[in-house]
């Protein structure tokens, strides 16, 4: 099994990456805030605040985890091309 | 609860259970492959799953019939305290999408199949390697224990398995059980993967009906949770304190937000899901089911409602995990009632079937394969892991009926606080190597210690040992004891790699490259199958 030489491959931190590190970073800024949103008003249907706040940050997350995919992924795809060459 | 046998419930059960026994037999032939007999293809599906199979599997295996029964109970005894499971399944995503794409190139490039042959080839360790395996070993078995009990609670409330002496009683669960671990011995991972897709399904029909139905019978969400808000507020004549909150105090943000933190970092490191996610044919399968395996979150969210609900429509149960199968037994017509218990207990057949797997993957690799047989071919491992997973789930299975149920879910408790100890191992190999293998060793064995110790001395809600929070020393505050413990593992971690970097202690041989860690199928030099030889083989050959 031949090696592609060391560091060939090394990851390079650059603008999208960097994005793609905050989009995942901030819902641990959010969920682990719990004082930000320990409180039962305003209620939603009925559901206090604390409940249905924390399931609309179901979809904000999974959205934010969407975008860093893509970031990352479009990074890839242009490294592949960039060795190839 | 209603005296004897449910008739039509249970007719719609036993039709579902009879289903996917039929689908479990005949995984054996699904994507099968030329030369099955190997542990890729038994303990892996083949390493062939695309991202739909992936997202079911995974989903199948994380989001169990306990989870099910066990998260709105909590809700049920206490209120907020028990929703700390939507933030942990919310954080465990960005936290996947970091690191497991990582170890599926590494294993996918050198034939891993569990998280510990990982450890061994980049540390060079059996010892730690070893120590891993047992901690996984050791957190699965309450795990898989406490998906039968989530069977006998469904049974218990159907009203069969009631009989007079412990044979008869006992025999339902005993039907199920054999029928599980026959066809995880024949068909391996297929049949938890194919079963899957019918668990799932049933589980959001089930799901989505109670969140519309249940409330529009009890007057809305408005009157459920100001009935829930009158629960909580009575206070406990023993204690004095009262039963639960609608929001978690000031004095419990800690414990709930260091709780959803551990549980997120520890989830996926649990020997079940690593297996799922190395039989993914792609690292950017593991990513793309980052962004879809939260609806499952959002389940959870809405299953958790299903606790405030309970209380509002006066259910009375002395053991709370009892609480939601009779809550639906008092509110939907009896066939749904059939259809929603078989939800949970097909619920509960995926994840026992796949941890089985698991635990089995880990004895025959790094205990059989390093420690007794070194030289078991392919084949020879395969017979070895489907004895072992049948060994496992007769273990889980005189755990149930022996023990005190407690007794498995302190168990599963103190399986998280473990498994959080494999953290600077796993996770921080898949990043660096400076760590040593002696200090990576230590710091697990202070962490397991800790951890094991506190728990066992701090009081829970209903026991005088296994809490999970007690307060963490210089902060002060109350917390989740397993992630006090990750934090004392690594400090003991860094302080003793300076130390023996300093002795120039030997190092460990690492047969891993920078580039195995972001390699993927179909790259220059990468199979897209790997053919059984390799598995297992030094890399390099």
């Amino acid at each position: 099994m031949t090696e592609p030489p060391e560091g060939g491959r090394r990851a390079v931190v650059t603008a999208p990456l960097a994005v793609a590190g905050l989009c995942l970073a901030v819902p641990f800024v959010a969920m682990l805030w719990v004082d930000s949103y320990a409180r039962t008003g305003p209620a939603f249907i009925g559901i206090p605040f604390f409940y249905w706040y924390q399931m609309l940050w179901v979809p904000i997350s999974t959205l934010l985890t969407t975008v860093a995919y893509v970031l990352v992924r479009r990074q890839e795809r242009a490294r592949k091309a960039g060795e190839q060459r | 609860m209603k005296d004897g046998v449910n008739g039509v419930a249970l007719a719609v059960f036993i039709f579902f259970f009879l289903a996917v026994t039929v689908m479990g037999f005949l995984a054996s032939k699904w994507r099968r492959a030329e030369n099955a007999d190997n542990l890729d293809e038994w303990g892996l599906g083949g390493r062939s799953f695309g991202t739909w199979v992936t997202w079911f599997l995974l989903g199948g295996d994380l989001y169990t019939a306990y989870t099910f029964v066990a998260v709105p109970a909590a809700i049920y005894a206490g209120g907020a305290a028990g929703f700390f499971a939507v933030p942990y399944t919310i954080l465990c995503y960005p936290l996947v999408f970091t690191f497991l794409p990582r170890l599926w190139s590494v294993s996918h490039k050198h034939g891993y199949v569990t998280s510990s042959d990982f450890v061994r080839g980049r540390f060079g360790s059996k010892g730690l390697s070893l120590a891993l395996a047992l901690t996984g070993i050791l957190a699965t078995m309450p795990y898989i224990a406490l998906q039968l009990v989530g069977i006998q609670a469904v049974l218990d409330v159907l009203g069969v398995g009631g009989g007079s002496n412990w044979f008869m009683k006992d025999l339902p669960l005993l039907i199920a059980f054999g029928v599980l671990a026959a066809y995880t011995y024949s068909s391996g991972l297929r049949a938890p993967a194919l079963i899957a897709f019918v668990k799932d399904a049933l589980i959001y029909i089930v799901i989505i009906v109670a969140i519309i139905y249940i409330p529009i019978k009890l007057g809305g969400f408005d009157h459920i949770f100001s009935k829930a808000g009158e629960a909580f507020a009575v206070k406990n004549p023993e204690t004095g304190k009262p039963r639960g909150a609608l929001v978690s105090g000031p004095d419990a943000q800690w414990s709930y937000a260091t709780l959803a933190l551990g549980s997120a970092m520890a989830l996926f490191l649990y020997p079940h899901s690593v297996t799922a996610v190395l039989s993914s044919k792609g690292r950017n399968v593991i990513r793309r089911n980052t962004t879809i395996l939260p609806l499952y979150s959002l389940m959870l969210g809405l299953l958790a409602m299903l606790g405030f609900m309970a209380i509002a429509a006066g259910i009375k149960v002395k053991n709370g995990q009892l609480a939601i199968p009779q809550l639906f037994e008092d509110m939907f017509p009896d066939w749904f009632t059939g259809v929603a218990f078989a939800a949970i207990g097909i619920g509960a057949l995926v994840p026992a079937a796949i941890m089985s797997i698991a635990a089995a993957n880990l004895f025959t690799r790094n205990i059989y394969k390093d420690f007794i047989r070194p030289d078991a071919s392919p084949s020879h491992e395969a017979k070895v892991s489907k004895l072992a997973s049948l060994l496992v789930k007769v273990g889980a299975l005189v755990f149930v009926l022996t023990m005190d149920k407690t007794v498995a879910i302190n168990f599963q408790l103190l399986g998280g606080i473990w498994i959080l100890q494999t953290v600077p191992a796993l996770v921080g190999g898949l990043f660096t190597r400076w760590f040593h293998r002696w200090a990576l060793l230590a710091g697990w064995a202070a962490g397991m210690g800790y951890g094991t110790w506190k728990a066992y001395d701090t009081p829970s809600a209903t026991q005088d040992h296994f809490g999970n929070t007690n307060l963490i020393p210089l902060i002060g505050e109350k917390g989740y004891i397993g992630l006090t413990a990750f934090a004392l593992n690594v400090i003991v971690v860094i302080v003793l790699t300076f130390a023996l970097k300093a002795l120039r202690a030997p190092d460990g041989v690492d047969e891993t490259t920078a580039a195995d860690y972001t390699a993927d199928a179909g790259d220059p030099g990468v199979q897209r199958e790997l053919p059984p030889a390799t598995a297992g083989a030094p890399a390099g050959h």
